[in-house]
C-alpha cells in the first residue's frame, strides 16, 4: 500500500513501500520471529542474501537486548524508498530501565549483565545508520537502517 | 510557453484542497487533450523528427512510443499522481537505452510534447486571455513535474544499467582460481574499494564451500596500498575463511601494507604470511600434503 | 525444539535442524555436556548448516560447549557454517576464537580423527580423564 508521491515533500520523494510490521518481544521465541520476519522483509526489498543475513543478525542482537534489559518491548520493521535507493528500517522500542551511559554502552565489551555486551556495538557495525535514544527510567529506542541501490 | 521562473519541482496542489475552479480547469484541459489526441500526437511526432531526435528508432517505433507517452502524460495530468508515470518512464528507459537513446533526446521529446500541448491551449483559448492564464496556471506546474519525472526516471535507469555492467566487469576480473584440489588462489590486483572488497570476500567464501578448499592463498602483490578499512576487510576475510575450515596464507605483503595492518591492531604473528605467491603455493601444498596436520602451527592459540 | 544428538563411536554429533531460540541453545549445551560425561566421548561435532543466522548468543553457547567439553576430555568441532553467516559473524565481531571449525561433517570427522590420534601419540595418561 504505497502513498502517492505527491503527498511527500518536494525534495526527498520518500515513500513507504510496505506497511510497518510490528513484532512484540516478550519471550525467547520472539527473537527468532523478529529476525526471520526481518530477513523476509529484506528479501522482499531485494537485498542480497548476504545482506539479509546481516540484517537478521542485527535484529537478533537488538531484540535480545530488549528481553534481557527491559523484559518486553517491540520491534517495528518497514521498507522505504529514497530516490534510487531502498532501505530496511528497524525500530526497537522498550519501556525498560534505559541506558544511563549510551556512549559507553556502544563500546565493545561493556556489559551490565555479565554477558559479552556485544549487542549494540555489534549491531551498529552491521547496519548503515544507527541511532540510540535512551532515558534512564523511561526506556530505549534503537533505530537502525540498511540501504541498497535499486537493481532490477 | 510562459515561464514565470518557478521552481520546476513546485508541488502539485493537493487535489482535495484544490478550489473548484482549478479542478474544473484541469478536467477541461484533460478533456481537450483527449479529444485532440490524434492530431496532437501526430504534431508531436513530426516535431520529434524535425528536431532529429530518437534517430536510433524507426518512425513506426517512435509513433508507438509516442502514443503511450502521450497517454501516460495525460493520465498524470488527470490524476495528479506520478507513480504510474515513474514506472512507465523506467520501463520505457529500460527498452530504449540499449537502442542507444541518450538523455538529451528523452528530455527533448518530453519538452516538445509540453510545447505542443501548450500551443494547442493557446489556439483554443486565445480569445479569452483571462481563461488562458488560468488554464496555464493549472497546466504549467503539472507539465514541469512530468518532464522532471520522466527525465529523472531515465537517468536513474541509465545509472542502474551502468552499475550492473560495472558489477559484471568486476566479477569477471577477480576470479578465484582452483589450481589444486582443495587449494584456492585469489590474486588481487589494483585498487580495492570497499564494494569490491566485499564482493571478493563473498566470492571467495562461496568458492571455499563449492571447492571444499582447505587452504586459500590470497596474493596481494599487485595491491599498491590499502587503507585501514580495506585492511580490516582483509582480516575479516581471513577470519571468515577459517570459520569455513580453510586456512588462509597471505602472500605479497608489502612493508606499507604490513604497517597498515599493525596499525589497525592485527597481530601479524597470527596471520600466516609468505613473501611471494610461489612460496605461498609451496607452503599450501606442504600443508595439504600432510595427513596429520599439527594444528598448533595453523590455528591461532585459544 | 530439541536438537537430535547421535553417538558415532567415541563421538557425539549434534545436528541442528532449524532456527533455535536462546532456550533451545542452552538446552543443547546442557544435553551435550551431560552426554560427553556419560559416554566419555572424545569428540563433539555441532552441525550448524541449517542455521541462517548466528548471533552473539549462539556463538557464546558454542564456545561454552567447546570449553566444557574440553574440560571433560572431548574436542569440539563446529561444522557447516554458511558463507554468508560467516561473513555476518566477522562483521559483528564474533570469531569463535579457540574453537575448531570445519567445512562439513566429513571434514569434522577427519579433524577429530587427527586430533584423537595426536593425543594418543603424545603418550599414555593423557587420553581419558576420570
Amino acid at each position: 500500500m504505497s502513498r502517492p508521491s505527491s503527498e511527500s515533500t518536494v525534495d526527498r520523494d520518500v515513500s513507504t513501500v510496505a506497511d510497518e510490521l510490528l513484532i512484540p518481544i516478550t519471550a525467547d521465541v520472539d527473537v527468532v520471529t523478529a529476525r526471520q520476519r526481518g530477513r523476509d522483509l529484506a528479501a522482499e526489498a531485494g537485498f542480497s542474501s548476504g545482506d539479509q543475513t546481516v540484517i537478521a543478525a542485527a535484529i537478533s542482537e537488538i531484540a535480545r537486548n530488549i528481553l534481557m534489559y527491559a523484559k518486553r518491548g517491540e520491534i517495528a520493521l518497514s521498507v522505504v524508498a529514497n530516490g534510487d535507493r531502498q532501505g530496511v528500517i528497524v525500530v526497537a522500542r522498550d519501556q525498560g530501565p534505559g541506558i544511563r551511559d549510551v556512549p559507553r554502552a556502544m563500546q565493545d565489551g561493556y556489559s551490565t549483565s555479565g554477558g559479552l555486551g556485544l549487542g549494540l556495538p555489534g549491531a551498529r557495525r552491521l547496519m548503515d545508520d544507527f541511532d540510540v535514544v535512551s532515558d534512564a527510567g523511561k526506556g530505549t529506542t534503537v533505530t537502525m537502517k540498511k540501504w541498497r541501490r535499486m537493481n532490477a | 510557453m510562459a515561464t514565470k521562473g518557478k521552481d520546476v519541482q513546485s508541488p502539485l496542489p493537493d487535489p482535495q484542497a484544490q478550489t473548484e475552479s482549478t479542478a474544473a480547469l484541469l478536467r477541461e484541459l484533460v478533456a481537450h487533450l483527449r479529444q485532440n489526441r490524434t492530431q496532437l500526437r501526430e504534431e508531436w511526432a513530426r516535431r520529434i523528427t524535425r528536431a532529429q531526435l530518437l534517430t536510433a528508432m524507426t518512425e513506426e517505433e517512435i509513433f508507438a512510443e509516442a502514443t503511450s507517452v502521450y497517454d501516460n502524460y495525460v493520465e498524470a495530468l488527470e490524476t495528479g499522481t506520478f507513480e504510474a508515470l515513474q514506472a512507465y518512464a523506467r520501463n520505457l528507459s529500460e527498452r530504449i537505452i540499449p537502442r542507444g537513446v541518450e538523455t538529451h533526446e528523452v528530455v527533448g521529446i518530453v519538452l516538445l510534447l509540453r510545447d505542443v500541448l501548450a500551443r494547442s491551449l493557446f489556439g483554443k483559448y486565445h480569445e479569452d486571455f483571462d481563461k488562458l492564464n488560468r488554464i496555464l496556471d493549472a497546466y504549467e506546474p503539472a507539465a514541469n513535474r512530468i518532464a522532471n519525472t520522466v527525465a529523472v526516471g531515465f537517468v536513474q535507469e541509465r545509472e542502474r544499467i551502468i552499475r550492473q555492467q560495472q558489477e559484471a566487469i568486476r566479477e569477471l576480473s577477480t576470479p578465484v582460481l582452483q589450481v589444486r584440489e582443495r587449494l584456492l588462489i585469489l590474486p588481487i590486483i589494483g585498487v580495492i574499494d570497499p564494494q569490491r572488497a566485499r564482493q571478493l570476500t563473498e566470492q571467495l567464501l562461496r568458492a571455499i564451500r563449492t571447492n571444499r578448499a582447505k587452504v586459500v592463498v590470497i596474493d596481494i602483490t599487485g595491491v599498491a596500498a590499502m587503507d585501514s578499512n580495506v585492511a580490516n576487510h582483509l582480516v575479516q576475510t581471513v577470519e571468515a575463511s577459517r570459520l569455513l575450515g580453510a586456512t588462509v596464507i597471505v602472500t605479497g605483503l608489502s612493508p606499507e601494507i604490513a604497517q597498515t595492518l599493525v596499525t589497525i591492531g592485527v597481530d601479524l604473528s597470527e596471520m600466516a604470511t609468505v613473501g611471494d605467491l610461489q612460496g605461498g603455493i609451496e607452503e599450501a601444498e606442504r600443508l595439504l600434503g600432510y595427513k596429520v596436520v599439527p594444528l598448533e602451527e595453523l590455528t591461532p592459540k585459544a | 525444539m530439541e536438537v537430535p544428538i547421535l553417538k558415532q563411536g567415541h563421538y557425539l554429533i549434534a545436528s541442528i535442524q532449524s532456527a533455535l531460540t536462546d532456550a533451545d541453545l542452552s538446552q543443547l549445551r546442557e544435553a551435550l555436556i551431560e552426554r560427553v560425561g556419560r559416554f566419555r566421548a572424545r569428540g563433539v561435532i555441532v552441525d550448524v548448516t541449517a542455521l541462517d543466522v548466528m548471533d552473539s548468543f549462539a556463538v557464546r553457547t558454542l564456545r561454552d560447549i567447546a570449553h566444557m567439553a574440553r574440560l571433560r576430555g572431548a574436542e569440539t568441532v563446529i561444522v557447516g557454517i554458511q558463507p554468508e553467516v560467516a561473513f555476518a559473524m566477522v562483521q559483528l565481531g564474533l570469531t569463535l576464537k579457540g574453537v575448531s571449525t570445519a567445512l562439513d561433517l566429513e571434514e569434522g570427522l577427519a579433524f577429530l580423527n587427527v586430533q584423537t590420534q595426536l593425543r594418543i601419540d603424545r603418550g599414555p595418561g593423557r587420553l581419558d580423564r576420570g
